[in-house]
């Protein structure tokens, strides 16, 4: 199981904080769970992860790019871009 | 709840903290013992600005965990990039009004160049790199703070002279 977060906006446009899916060896990249996500059948899915929306992610909470791994077991979180100080 | 924060061997204190944050307490900590090798102090402050009073409060969302993270590595960072005594970075994440104090910021060193370059780069990369949000609210309704494409460029400056720095 991959666990995914969602923070800020990004949480109030899906309504949802986080979520799962199962891993799996087509889901071996960030940009692949990143798609898979936005194939949910729920249009604001589409929507609030479409490709045009800058957002950024982490892996464990390490900063990642769309090509990093993600397996069994890891976190991935998906974010707007940081507003603080 | 209170956060105690982290304070290293090495004269580095960062928190991520919900209670109200004490200035005073920050500069206090800076200057203490430092009589025979610190010539410089920098502290900087960041407020909830009303923005001529469209903003009541402010409230702050982080991710757990990764932004405490985050601000340990950048305080170590900075710690290696100067010669500094001490290095402080304190935000507050939670609920806030209208000139509470978010962030103070603060370095000690031997010259005040080597404090001012330090305490810019820190609060520089805290404002693009720490997964924090703000949202605020006032008389006209709520709404997230969108990035600014200024704090990402004062961010890369440092970025790209660390990089010189290595050549």
């Amino acid at each position: 199981m991959i666990r995914i977060l969602f923070f800020a906006s990004l949480r109030e446009r899906l309504g949802e904080a986080e979520t799962t899916v199962a891993a799996e060896p087509a889901l071996s990249t960030v940009s692949a769970v990143r798609a898979a996500l936005a194939a949910r059948t729920d249009g604001r899915w589409a929507e609030a992860l479409s490709p045009e929306e800058r957002l950024l992610v982490a892996v464990n909470e390490v900063m990642a790019t769309p090509d990093t791994a993600v397996g069994d077991g890891d976190v991935v979180a998906f974010f707007p871009p940081v507003t603080g100080g | 709840m209170s956060v105690p924060g982290h304070l290293s061997e090495h004269g580095h204190w960062h928190r991520i903290q919900t209670e109200a944050i004490d200035c005073g307490a920050a500069q206090a900590w800076l200057s203490a013992d430092l009589v025979s090798a610190a010539g410089a102090t920098v502290l900087f402050t960041g407020q909830v600005r009303s923005e001529q009073g469209q903003v009541a409060t402010l409230s702050l969302e982080h991710y757990p965990g990764m932004s405490d993270k985050v601000l340990a590595t950048l305080v170590e960072d900075v710690a290696r990039r100067w010669p500094l005594l001490k290095v402080l970075a304190w935000h507050r994440i939670g609920d806030m009004q209208a000139g509470d104090t978010i962030v103070v910021v603060g370095v000690a060193a031997a010259h005040r160049q080597t404090a001012f370059e330090a305490c810019s780069c820190l609060m520089d990369r805290i404002k693009t790199e720490v997964p924090l949000w703000k949202k605020v609210s006032g008389p006209g309704g709520s709404g997230w703070v969108d990035a600014r494409d200024a704090d990402l460029a004062a961010a890369r400056r440092w970025h790209e002279q660390d990089g010189a720095d290595e050549r």
